[in-house]
């Protein structure tokens, strides 16, 4: 039998349009919008005024605490202004807005396609390296990777996991790149294994992606305590807490990080950043980005910018289709719905997925029946028709005691409910107040 | 351009509903019917029609008239209360008792709590009970099968084999004596006794619970759990003293176990929500199923020890909770 992790998950359509489509270079645009908050944990500070010359891969907003991230500009040209501008949350917040002047990058990046395979940095510099690089987890979450990578005194890391299952139907980013860029994640992932001064690295891979899981399994026989684990196919197993226990088994005490069980995760794009970063001096500046859906006419896997509209995806995938009914920014289960598609991308997008009508819509909102499928699916063994309900009713302390804070957000209960209820919705604003709680008790 | 929707994520659903979870247990009933109509043929077509557009009457009126909020007798729950409360009766039975049984199941099982998902009993049990108290006459006499295909309240009677070991064994008979009365194992299985019209085919039963099991509708854990607890308190006690209590099989085959275990106590909205609880559950009824029928003074026990169950069911819910990720911690190699 397969692994998977041990409690709950759902298996949602896969859709994977875009699967084995090739890697596309997005062209440049004629203007970005770099928001500065691109990461959990504080927002960056702009390091540049407007008027000011940049060049790709310039520092443009610096970090501004040990849980921030610099940012460096995506393009070469001129700074516009810097202005609020309507990002991806729905809100407007502040982004340096750069307009395009050629394509001039920073002498220091080897732009060279060349392999590196000698690691000569230190731990010590790679972390150094990985946090002034501005990289951040690719795979939507964005916590500064640097962050992870320094293990806090007494704690010990004795595995790296790396995260390739790419559990979100719909998007093939990870997929396609463990297909064209694997060497790379290869020898970034030896980098990473440095740096946590572990000898054992696995890859998690689901089994619907056999030939990403042949193609990486081939390659770590050249790479020294690297294996392939293939998993089988559930979501939400590209969750921290999921992952690790589908590969080691083993499970993560509530409330606690993943290092408490020995282990550090990274997503197979992150990785592939810090290879660029540490052998190639390249800051994190542009990601593989999924456009998809049911009506898109050419879903692709772009190369892109960060801080290129949204809309130019679009187009570049063969426009918005007539009956768009939502925008997404990441996957189906987790991405967040978009109010318009001139937001720029942005270091956690992943994908982007345009929705018909006819599937945007929420289903029919019925009593609740007791059936017990929420509490089956639920991969953190919670009860969410409880704590929706308490959420409902404001009974704080009894959506503590029930574990409201272990939610990870999955939405499989809300996914499942065959009385169409918004479990995680209400589950979403217990959490808030809780949280709220809980921090104000602490003080 | 078009005006997008906002809405917090997941962004896709199962495309899974009431309606299909409540349909799916109708068909899983199918077979059962099919036996049902074989063994007592007019009476069981009767039985059946009346009781279930009589609930699905008393919904539609009670919701109209009453309540006068929508209706929601489309999404298949009254039909389903129905089929189950005649599965539950005799095939003999007047039609003014079925209505009555049918008003007291909807009015008072259900919709006086609130409707579908906030009745703490089953309202097919609720209206059975309330009729065997109130007409045990009536409740208690049982169309022999086959031989009353073509007849309805002239059906000719008998007794059913739980009764003929209940009342055997309080005249001192022994259970090899008593087995000489009853229909074979086989027979047994293939539903050849007298019995309520849905109960007496076991092969019909499980055949809905491979249904009910393959399309996810339920889990195995409330029918394992009554059945298995049924089977090793009548086994022990059989191996106590094996002509005073009958064997497990003899207790499996005859009366409302198989149909209670498989689809009276897994409705949703009366039993556990975790696993573990429903587990408790489970044993908790075929406990009780067996202290009524061999110590206590009715035949049968069944419908008593759902009831009885489902009172638990808010205590069960609050101390048994879900294995919760992380509650083992397997700790990391120093």
């Amino acid at each position: 039998m397969l692994k998977t992790f041990s409690l709950g998950g759902v298996h949602p359509a896969e859709n994977k349009f875009s699967a084995g489509q090739k890697i596309e270079v997005l062209p440049v645009p004629e203007q970005v919008s770099v928001p500065i908050a691109q990461h959990i944990g504080a927002p960056s500070e702009p390091v540049v005024a407007k008027g000011d010359e940049v060049k790709v891969g310039q520092l443009i907003a610096k970090s501004t605490g040990f849980v921030s991230a610099n940012i460096h500009s995506p393009v070469s040209g001129k700074v516009f202004k810097i202005d609020d501008v309507l990002d991806a949350s729905g809100y407007k917040r502040k982004a340096i807005i750069i307009k395009v002047e050629g394509d001039e990058w920073d002498e220091s990046i080897d732009r060279s396609e060349d392999l590196v395979k000698d690691i000569t940095a230190s731990p010590e510099d790679i972390i150094k390296k990985v946090g002034e690089a501005g990289i951040v987890g690719l795979g939507g979450a964005t916590f500064p990777a640097h962050v992870k990578l320094s293990v806090p005194p007494g704690k010990t890391c004795d595995v790296l996991i790396l995260n390739g299952v790419e559990c979100e139907p719909y998007l093939t980013a990870d997929h396609q790149l463990m297909m064209e860029k694997g060497d790379e994640i290869m020898v970034g992932t030896q980098i990473l294994m440095k740096a946590l001064k572990v000898d054992k690295a696995i890859i998690g891979i689901e089994n619907n992606k056999p030939d990403a899981i042949k193609h990486m399994s081939e390659l770590a026989k050249k790479y020294p305590g690297i294996t392939i684990q293939s998993l089988k196919v559930q979501y939400p197993q590209g969750g921290e807490k999921q992952l690790i226990d589908a590969c080691i088994g083993r499970q993560i005490p509530s409330g606690k990080l993943p290092i408490e069980v020995g282990a550090v995760v990274q997503n197979v794009g992150t990785t592939l950043a810090v290879y660029e970063a540490v052998q190639k001096n390249k800051p994190l500046f542009e990601r593989v980005v999924t456009v998809t859906g049911k009506s898109v006419t050419k879903p692709s896997n772009f190369l892109t910018r960060v801080g290129t509209p949204l809309n130019q995806l679009i187009d570049a995938a063969g426009g918005l289709p007539e009956d768009t009914g939502k925008v997404i920014g990441g996957g189906p289960m987790m991405g967040k719905a978009l109010s318009s598609i001139e937001v720029p991308i942005t270091k956690g997008s992943s994908g982007v997925l345009i929705m018909p009508n006819e599937i945007a819509k929420r289903p029919k909102l019925e009593a609740c029946i007791r059936c017990s499928k929420c509490v089956s699916v639920c991969p953190m063994g919670l009860s969410p028709y409880l704590l929706s309900t308490v959420s409902d009713k404001a009974i704080w302390d009894r959506a503590e005691e029930e574990k409201i804070m272990d939610c990870i957000e999955c939405g499989s209960c809300s996914y499942t409910c065959p009385a169409g209820r918004p479990l995680l919705d209400y589950i979403r604003l217990g959490k808030g107040k809780v949280g709220q709680i809980m921090r104000s008790r602490t003080k | 351009m078009n005006r997008l929707t906002v809405s917090p994520s997941p962004h896709v659903h199962s495309g899974d509903s009431v309606k299909k979870n409540m349909y799916g247990v109708i068909i899983a009933l199918v077979p059962a019917l099919a036996a049902s109509l074989y063994y007592f043929g007019l009476g069981a077509a009767i039985v059946t029609i009346t009781a279930v557009l009589s609930c699905v009457f008393f919904e539609w009126a009670i919701q109209k008239f009453l309540l006068k909020n929508e209706s929601t007798i489309m999404d298949g729950s009254a039909a389903l209360t129905g089929l189950l409360l005649a599965f539950n009766m005799p095939t003999n039975l007047p039609l003014w008792i079925i209505i009555i049984g049918s008003l007291v199941a909807i009015g008072i099982g259900k919709m006086s709590f609130g409707g579908l998902g906030n009745n703490p009993f089953n309202p097919a049990l609720v209206g059975r009970v309330f009729l065997l108290i109130s007409f045990p006459v009536q409740m208690t006499l049982w169309p022999k099968p086959i031989e009353s295909q073509a007849s309805y309240l002239d059906a000719s009677t008998g007794a059913t084999p739980l009764s003929i070991m209940k009342e055997g064994l309080a005249n001192g008979e022994s259970v090899s004596a008593l087995m000489a009365k009853i229909p074979s194992y086989t027979e047994l299985f293939f539903g050849n006794s007298g019995g309520s019209g849905g109960e007496v085919a076991a092969i019909a039963l499980l055949v809905g619970l491979l249904f009910m099991l393959i399309r996810k509708i339920i889990t195995w854990h409330i029918p394992v759990a009554v059945i298995g607890s049924v089977a090793v308190f009548t086994g022990i006690l059989h191996l106590v003293n094996p002509e005073a209590y009958a064997g497990p099989l003899f207790h499996l085959l005859t009366g409302g176990v198989m149909l209670g275990a498989i689809f009276m106590a897994t409705d949703y909205v009366s039993s556990p929500m975790a696993n573990k609880g429903m587990i408790i559950y489970g044993i908790g009824i075929g406990v009780i199923t067996v202290v009524i029928r061999v110590f206590g003074a009715y035949p049968e026990g069944v419908s008593f020890a759902i009831l009885i169950m489902n009172g638990f069911v808010p205590l069960i819910d609050k101390y048994v909770k879900p294995k919760r990720f992380g509650e083992v911690v397997k700790p990391a190699k120093a």
